[in-house]
């Protein structure tokens, strides 16, 4: 076999405007294009959507050859006809590396694709480049607990690129001629029908995944305080407020979103999907802030990805004094935050 | 009334506040004490599990499967916990799953041991996992699975499943932003990788876990030993090496510490 792959495929669906790409393509297209800069090696860009050909003419500076599946059937995320499609383009462009955004759309569906192709995948690539012995692909394994490099030998390889991992390809927008690609739609593929997005009401709309600040809560928010009472109506305005003034995302710990099903006082506005963690999510943001949180490390590996870290609590031997933050404030969250929300709000 | 055949497929895991250190074996990357660490039903899968549970508790004639590569031992040691928790029958393959094994083999396991349950019934067969894992975290064992069993109507991230008066379901999957995907399934066959879904765990009943462990043992016993082919490579596999300073701040006002973060929060 070739180390050097010389048939690269770059895969990516519209997204909701449906007339653009998502962000995340144009980061794993900048990851493609570099892996198609080694001598011979291909690069072909394949679309899905209800209208592709505004999209491929964001990419036309590629020079790449764009193949694209389109039709309203396309328009939204359904595993039987996204699969459908990303097997049809697959099929016509037989490639060994197969490079596409980390979408939820793409990967509820590319992991199947793969096996009908008698390929595999690898999701939550944080890093694909070339080097002497092939393709290399980095990603982490047990929660962001441990880090490693992989290399495959099955082809085609998928490799869903982590959004936030690589500078997104820039290039000018022009007129792209799109081959397109007609796939058959079965009622056997229609079984299941989109309804919508189910979105949050506006004033609840927590989880910003482009701020600068992730802000996590506690358990702490919810226990009772100095005087031995919760003060949980309190905990939920100020820390709303401070969303509202900072522009944060908000995170939980585990322990803090657990407390809805175990009928404690909780914060109204804080469900599973805010959690950061071992069993939650590990956002991307520059900097972070946690407040009324231990620290534990099923926590923390939650946190691999935001690079300055800041703590605010009561215990100067919690977990982030240990080596898990840059500054750890022994302080009262209840008193500090309304204040650092008020200097915000003049900013 | 609607019946169901849920087959939930479930890792086990290191549990979540141990030390992982890796270490080379001869099959390639391990933990260090790994047959020594407590383990732990991975908790995407937990929850699938609960929420089968929950669904065959709600349609009479429903039975719910646990479909598991481990190795046998610790598999028996984490059933003596999860099977007080919900009713079902253990279908256990020993095999040296961990997070460096190849989900492609594991998937490919877990199918041939799926197809090996003679009572399924396929239109009425549901299969639940987590959407992710405590191991590999790769999100991809469920999807193949579903392609093995030809089974074409897949949802990933799934937080509710509701079934409808004329037997369609709808799904709701988590998708960016913290918005949620909603689709209507007409009914069974269909894969489900949940997420956290909303349901607590369950508290342990001894009379579930009695009668679960009747058929566990001999389940465990009769366990056939499963091949797990190693497709990938690994180049390096190291712990991140990243310890911070702290910088601990005791005795500062708030409205010191409040002026310092604002600062640190309004640098770019």
């Amino acid at each position: 076999m070739e180390l050097m792959p010389k048939n690269i495929l770059f895969l990516a669906h519209v997204d909701e405007s449906g007339t653009a790409l998502p962000k995340a393509a144009f980061e794993a297209l900048g990851a493609a294009v570099e892996l198609a800069a080694v001598p011979d090696s291909v690069l072909t860009i394949g679309l899905i959507g209800e209208n592709v050909q505004d999209s491929a003419n964001a990419l036309a500076s590629t020079r790449a050859r764009i193949i694209g599946v389109s039709g309203v059937e396309f328009a939204r995320p359904r595993y039987s006809t996204d699969a459908a499609a990303a097997e049809a383009i697959c099929r016509a462009v037989r490639p060994e590396i197969v490079i596409a955004p980390a979408t939820s759309r793409f990967l509820r569906v590319l992991p199947g694709v793969a096996y009908r192709l008698k390929g595999e995948v690898d999701t939550h690539a944080t890093s694909i480049e070339a080097a002497a012995s092939g393709i290399l692909a980095k990603r982490w394994f047990y929660r962001q607990r441990v880090e490693a490099v992989i290399q495959r030998d099955a082809r085609p390889w998928f490799l869903l690129l982590d959004p936030g991992c690589h500078e997104p390809w820039a290039g000018a927008a022009g007129a792209a001629h799109v081959e397109s690609i007609e796939v058959a739609v079965s009622a056997d593929l229609q079984r299941t029908s989109f309804v919508g997005i189910h979105v949050p009401n506006s004033d609840a709309q927590t989880i910003r995944p482009d701020a600068k600040l992730l802000f996590v809560a506690g358990a702490g928010w919810c226990k009772k305080q100095g005087d031995s009472k919760t003060h949980v109506p309190e905990a939920e305005t100020t820390i709303l407020e401070f969303l509202q003034n900072s522009g944060a995302s908000l995170g939980g710990s585990k322990s803090l979103v657990d407390q809805s099903g175990e009928n404690q006082a909780v914060l109204a506005f804080m469900t599973h999907l805010n959690q950061v963690g071992q069993t939650g999510s590990t956002p991307r943001h520059p900097k972070g802030l946690s407040t009324c949180c231990h620290g534990e490390e099923p926590h923390v590996v939650g946190w691999r990805f935001i690079n300055e870290r800041r703590a605010i609590n009561l215990d100067p031997n919690c977990g982030w004094a240990r080596g898990k933050a840059d500054v750890l404030y022994v302080a009262d969250a209840f008193r500090v935050l309304p204040k650092l929300s008020a200097l915000l709000a003049k900013k | 009334m609607n019946t169901y055949h849920i087959v939930v497929c479930a890792g086990i895991v290191p549990d979540p506040l141990q030390t992982l250190e890796p270490v080379t074996t001869p099959a390639g990357p391990a933990l260090k004490n790994e047959m020594m660490l407590p383990a732990v039903l991975d908790p995407w899968s937990a929850h699938a599990l609960y929420e089968a549970s929950n669904l065959a508790a709600h349609f009479s004639g429903s039975k719910v499967w646990l479909v598991s590569a481990a190795p046998k031992a610790k598999l028996q040691q984490v059933m003596m916990n999860i099977a007080q928790k919900a009713s079902f029958e253990l279908v256990p393959v020993d095999a040296p799953a961990n997070g460096f094994a190849d989900a492609h083999s594991v998937a490919r396991t877990l199918s041939e041991t799926i197809e090996s349950i003679a009572a399924l019934d396929r239109s009425s067969l549901l299969i639940f996992g987590g959407w992710e894992s405590a191991s590999r975290g790769a999100g991809v064992t469920m999807q193949l699975v579903g392609e093995h069993l030809a089974i074409r109507d897949q949802f990933h991230g799934v937080d509710r499943l509701t079934v409808q008066p004329d037997g369609s379901f709808e799904v709701l999957e988590r998708i960016e932003g913290g918005r949620h995907l909603v689709s209507v399934c007409q009914g069974p066959p269909a894969v489900l990788g949940w997420a956290t879904g909303n349901l607590p765990e369950p508290k342990n009943n001894p009379q579930v876990g009695m009668s679960n462990m009747r058929t566990i043992m001999p389940a465990l016993q009769k366990a056939k030993a499963g091949c797990l082919p190693q497709n990938v490579r690994y180049v390096s596999v190291n712990p991140p090496k990243q310890q911070r300073l702290t910088r601990v701040i005791k005795d500062r006002s708030p409205d010191d510490i409040a002026a310092e973060l604002a600062d640190w929060i309004a640098e770019n």
